[in-house]
């Protein structure tokens, strides 16, 4: 996915020692339905590793105030663990400066924010274009602008293998287009998009663009100024930290340029009955107390996967899509719903004669966790004319093992069902 | 629990062998019904005489409790009052959700083998998803799209 990635060697990923990794992730020695788990639903949220569980309790034990607030210690301890979190993350993507690093809930409210602040300035008939493959939240938050203010969204078409049309993608970019909004890696069929190309055609024509990286940052490093969009946006709890705690990127001059979007506490400077002056970014995009103990966390978890290192974890990844795409392949009846060239550890599976719904069911009876359903991506399930998948998501602490159990799963729910 | 409590075979023949599926052009009511969360659609047409059921199918795509559930409520409704219906409605759902409802309760027949399914909490609703779409066609006589959520 980053020119890093490609080149680690074999031998790096050879040596990675997935049962070390797998002793820092405490819930993955639950038992289900009296089988060791096989947590294979990471696209939907990760687990957590000690370190980050640990980084929330110490924050409740030892640091929790109000952040910006007090001038006594725990609120200066607070504010520092959550700026520390947010210089971590501004790191850790690269960013130039921390005043482009404004923390949210999530993916949903980074992109909601967005469409209210930068969609604000868009007029009748301005447009937006995203991907047939847009998670739901890439969706309904233009569809409500265009409903308010009469924009048009345009499409850009997949192909049978779930990857992006980049003709039709290139001719739908026009006059009128205010920005270009898609999925670095798509979540339902784990295609990683073609983004340097979507956005030098973008940038070709002064179209600003949004990346949505909820599922690309916590398998590759990303990087967004080699990138050059102009909003990177993801979610902590698919990044191995908590729930409720996300990152919109965003580069400076455009942020300062954008009206706020909740009004409160925290993104003021000074407020009277006539008028309010904005606080400087990122706290312009704050308001109200943050999720500081979610903050805590992913500085936790970024500083985690710095350890292990990213570029190993999509070397393994890797690795483990071959092997279970492979194994796949093997199980009568099945079919992969995703199939791009460039492809990150997400199987999207149909089995003939089975609903997802039930296999869903029959797997987590074998320990087996797996997502059922059209993955908040019901415009994919209709492309392809299937109701909805059963799709194993991988992260790193996963195994050849627990695939062979999810596709051993498969033909017993062909034994059941069929 | 057991997924054999699930999977009885009863269930399993009508997924296999779907009774009563298909179109029904002479149907006086039709309703779509969906379950977002897993994407199992189902229609329902019903051709209704005075309160008499006097026919009922279906077609549509679903997982093996939700095509079960609809083809054996269509072979338990044929000939039924709309009153009987609405009881059977309300034993059913009785029998998915509540605790302790004892699963002989003469009414219900063949039906009690959905008994299993309460122990299966993310799975009542495709066994329900039948019995909405039910109660939507005895209700309106249009046509209407309602969801299990
Ligand atoms: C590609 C993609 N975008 C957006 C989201 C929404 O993320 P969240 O629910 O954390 O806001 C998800 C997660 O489900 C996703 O996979």
């Amino acid at each position: 996915m980053n020119a890093t990635a490609e080149t680690v060697t074999k031998s790096d990923a050879a040596v990675f020692d997935v049962e070390r990794i797998r002793a820092d992730f405490p819930i993955l020695a639950e038992r289900a339905h009296g089988q060791p788990l096989a947590y294979l639903d990471n696209a939907a949220t990760s687990q957590k590793p000690q370190a980050v569980i640990d980084a929330v309790n110490h924050y409740y034990r030892h640091q929790n105030a109000n952040v910006h607030r007090g001038v006594h210690l725990l609120s200066e301890r607070a504010t520092e663990v959550y700026e520390g979190a947010r210089d971590r993350v501004r790191d850790f993507i690269n960013a130039r400066s921390s005043r482009e690093v404004v923390f949210v809930r999530g993916t949903t409210e980074g992109i909601n924010l967005v469409a209210h602040s930068l969609g604000r300035g868009f007029r009748k008939g301005d447009e937006v274009v995203i991907s047939h493959m847009e998670h739901h939240s890439n969706i309904v938050p233009w569809q409500q602008l265009r409903d308010q203010l009469g924009i048009v969204l345009k499409v850009a078409p997949i192909n049978q293998a779930g990857e992006l049309d980049m003709e039709a993608f290139e001719a739908l970019l026009g006059e009128r287009t205010k920005l270009v909004s898609v999925t670095h890696v798509s979540n339902a069929l784990g295609t990683i998009n073609p983004v340097r190309r979507i956005i030098e055609l973008a940038h070709g024509r002064d179209i600003p663009v949004l990346l949505d990286g909820a599922q690309a940052v916590p398998h590759a490093g990303v990087d967004v100024q080699a990138l050059d969009c102009e909003f990177y946006v993801f979610s902590g709890h698919k990044m191995f930290a908590p729930t409720g705690i996300g990152v919109l990127y965003g580069k400076e001059a455009l942020l300062e340029r954008m009206p706020p979007f909740q009004g409160g506490g925290e993104m003021i400077k000074m407020v009277t009955f006539d008028r309010t002056v904005y606080a400087e970014l990122p706290h312009k995009f704050e308001a109200g107390t943050p999720n500081i103990a979610g903050a805590a966390g992913l500085g936790a978890a970024v500083a985690y996967l710095n350890a292990v290192g990213m570029d190993r974890i999509a070397a393994y990844e890797h690795q483990l899509l071959t092997y279970g795409t492979e194994q796949l392949q093997q199980v009568p009846g099945a079919r992969i719903i995703g199939t791009a060239r460039d492809k990150a550890a997400v199987l999207s599976v149909v089995l003939d004669g089975v609903h997802a719904h039930d296999i869903g069911t029959i797997v987590d009876r074998k320990g087996v966790a797996v997502r059922s359903g059209h993955h908040c991506a019901m415009p994919v399930m209709q492309f392809f004319k299937v109701a909805a998948t059963a799709r194993a998501s991988l992260a790193f602490y996963n195994t050849r093992d627990e695939l062979d159990r999810f596709c051993d799963a498969l033909r017993y729910a062909r034994e059941v069902l069929v | 629990m057991d997924l054999d409590d699930l999977y009885q075979e009863v269930i399993l023949d009508h997924k296999r062998n779907p009774r009563n599926f298909g179109p029904m052009p002479d149907a006086n009511r039709n309703v779509d019904g969906f379950n977002p969360l897993c994407g199992d659609h189902i229609h329902l047409h019903m051709k209704l005489a005075g309160d008499v059921i006097e026919d009922v199918r279906f077609e549509g795509e679903g997982c093996a409790i939700s095509t079960a559930s609809a083809s054996l409520m269509t072979e338990a409704l044929k000939g039924k009052r709309v009153e009987e219906a609405e009881r059977m409605f309300e034993a059913v759902h009785a029998l998915l959700t509540e605790e302790d409802v004892d699963p002989d309760l003469g009414q219900l027949g063949k039906l009690a083998i959905f008994s299993g399914v309460r122990q299966f909490p993310s799975r009542v609703k495709c066994a329900s998803l039948a019995w909405h779409t039910l109660c939507a066609a005895i209700q309106d006589d249009g046509d209407e799209v309602i969801t299990t959520e």
